[in-house]
């Protein structure tokens, strides 16, 4: 059952980020993209973290997806023009090709323990709001703290930047 | 072969459930269409729907219903064909996903999630995806900017309206809707509206309040504003796609009611302990809609707000309330306890 829906999710995931680069229009892309982002959160799902979900589904589904809607919106943009430059389409060529090449060794050097099936067993409350929230807040206590840090930074700049007097 | 048969049961059960809460979802979509015509009708003073049934016009919400869908499916030469079509289905979806997690009853529940009212806020960003698609597809201005609207105040309202649903998750320590209703047990003054006085009534006011504009219903309803808009987003529309548009509409209405009735009022317990012979449904769907007539009320009475408006009231006056209410929760309950 499990791997019957991971398969449908996965081809659903891979077909919509394909479709991304591959459509001319910017807004058809941007739905591909959101498409793309709620298989994610689908995943997430069938790997027992709900929470993760959505969190995936509010962030990037939710919000910045509206965002980018808006901004293709209001910049009209109907057709992104050829970028007909051989040297870019080289360049593009040749950092896919590295990163891939990355992806493969990282992919060849994960240990895959032999006893794990097709899904890992958990225990009971793995990916619960419980467990993430005691992980974050002490295990992982400085990163969430120094992460909060930056989005507070991020905020002052957008005020700052929307307001021109303060 | 036995074992395959036994595990497939649930999954029966989960699909008449499924059948159920669609057919609640269509039967109340007609009930309040009628019933939203004679509110505003007796507000207004006049009858409203009289004739088509007979007994005070019952039948009238039938009658609009196969009117559209024996209207003529119109789609712009203009348009974009497949988003056009495509996203009346996708404002419906995230309507009726939110009904998964609602409790109607006990036993009475979709899918009882550990992250239940997590999972509210998230699909609830699925239909502001659908108003944008519809906007757009349209290649209309009216519909562009009743889309841009909807898209602009549903972002926005959605803050307040996480923040303030904090305040029960707080009261209660946990995200499942079904463990949230069953410590509201017991009598009325149980329910968390009236615990934790005025905190949680601050809540559940901001609640309501920023929930009707994510439901784009007067006051907040500018996304549609008929006499600037025509109808907005769905400007294009006709026939069986606004009456899907429309579906979503009221069902979301429903569900926004229903998790205000949930968090706040209770869910499925009754206001005393010695009126639990009666069944929870009767409780739960009782106190949705008693606030779906507020929202009703509401529309029938106050003007329109304008969007600067709009805007203000969300981040100077709803968020920091939110802010500094959840806050106060938070430390209430370090303090003295749930």
């Amino acid at each position: 059952m499990e791997s019957v829906f991971f398969v449908i999710l996965a081809v659903v995931t891979v077909f919509s980020a394909l479709m991304v680069i591959l459509q001319k229009n910017p807004m058809t892309s941007v739905l591909f993209l959101i498409l793309a982002f709620f298989s994610t959160a689908a995943l997430y799902v069938l790997l027992s973290a709900p929470f993760l979900a959505a969190v995936q589904i509010i962030v990037y589904a939710g919000a910045i997806m509206v965002l980018f809607l808006f901004v293709i919106m209001l910049l009209n943009l109907n057709r992104i023009k050829e970028e007909g430059s051989p040297l870019l389409k080289a360049l593009g060529m040749m950092v896919a090709g590295m990163l891939l090449v990355i992806a493969a060794v990282v992919i060849r050097s994960t240990v895959i323990p032999s006893d794990s099936g097709f899904v890992a067993g958990t225990e009971p409350g793995f990916g619960s709001v419980e467990a993430i929230g005691r992980s974050l807040f002490t295990t992982y206590l400085l990163p969430f703290e120094i992460a909060s840090f930056l989005l507070l930074a991020a905020i002052i700049g957008a005020v700052v930047l929307a307001k021109k007097k303060l | 072969m036995n074992l395959e048969f036994l595990s497939q049961i649930p999954l029966l059960l989960t699909i008449v459930y499924c059948v159920a809460v669609v057919a609640f979802v269509f039967l109340f979509v007609l009930f309040s269409n009628w019933l939203e015509r004679k509110i505003s009708a007796h507000i207004q003073d006049r009858l409203g729907p009289m004739e088509t049934g007979g007994w005070h016009g019952w039948s009238q919400a039938i009658a609009d219903a196969l009117k559209l869908l024996f209207k003529e499916d119109i789609i712009p030469a203009a348009a974009d064909n497949k988003l056009f079509r495509l996203a009346p289905y996708l404002v419906f979806v995230g309507s009726l996903a939110g009904f998964a997690v609602l409790p109607f009853g006990a036993q009475l529940i979709g899918s009882d999630l550990n992250i239940g009212m997590y999972y509210v806020i998230a699909i609830s960003s699925l239909v502001v995806i659908g108003i944008l698609m519809a906007g757009w597809a349209s290649n209309n201005k009216w519909a562009l900017y009743g889309a841009m609207r909807a898209a602009a105040q549903m972002v926005s309202y959605e803050v307040p309206v996480a923040l303030s649903l904090l305040v029960p998750v707080i009261m209660s320590g946990t995200m499942s809707m079904q463990e949230i209703v069953h410590n509201q047990e017991g009598y009325f003054w149980n329910w968390y509206v009236f615990r934790m006085f005025p905190f949680s009534f601050v809540a559940f006011i901001i609640y309501f309040w920023a929930s009707l504009a994510e439901v784009n219903r007067n006051p907040f309803d500018l996304p549609e504003a008929e006499s600037e808009l025509v109808a907005g987003y769905f400007t294009e529309y006709s026939g069986m796609r606004f009456a899907i548009f429309f579906l979503a509409e009221y069902g979301n209405m429903f569900v926004v009611s229903a998790i205000a009735a949930t968090v706040f009022l209770g869910g499925w317990q009754a206001p005393f302990p010695f009126l639990k012979f009666i069944p929870g449904a009767v409780w739960f769907i009782g106190k949705a809609m008693s606030l779906v007539f507020v929202q009703m009320w509401l529309r029938w009475t106050l003007p329109r707000l304008r969007v600067d408006q709009l805007m203000h009231v969300c981040w100077k006056i709803f968020l920091p309330f939110s802010f500094a209410n959840l806050m106060l929760v938070g430390l209430w309950a370090v303090l003295w306890g749930k």
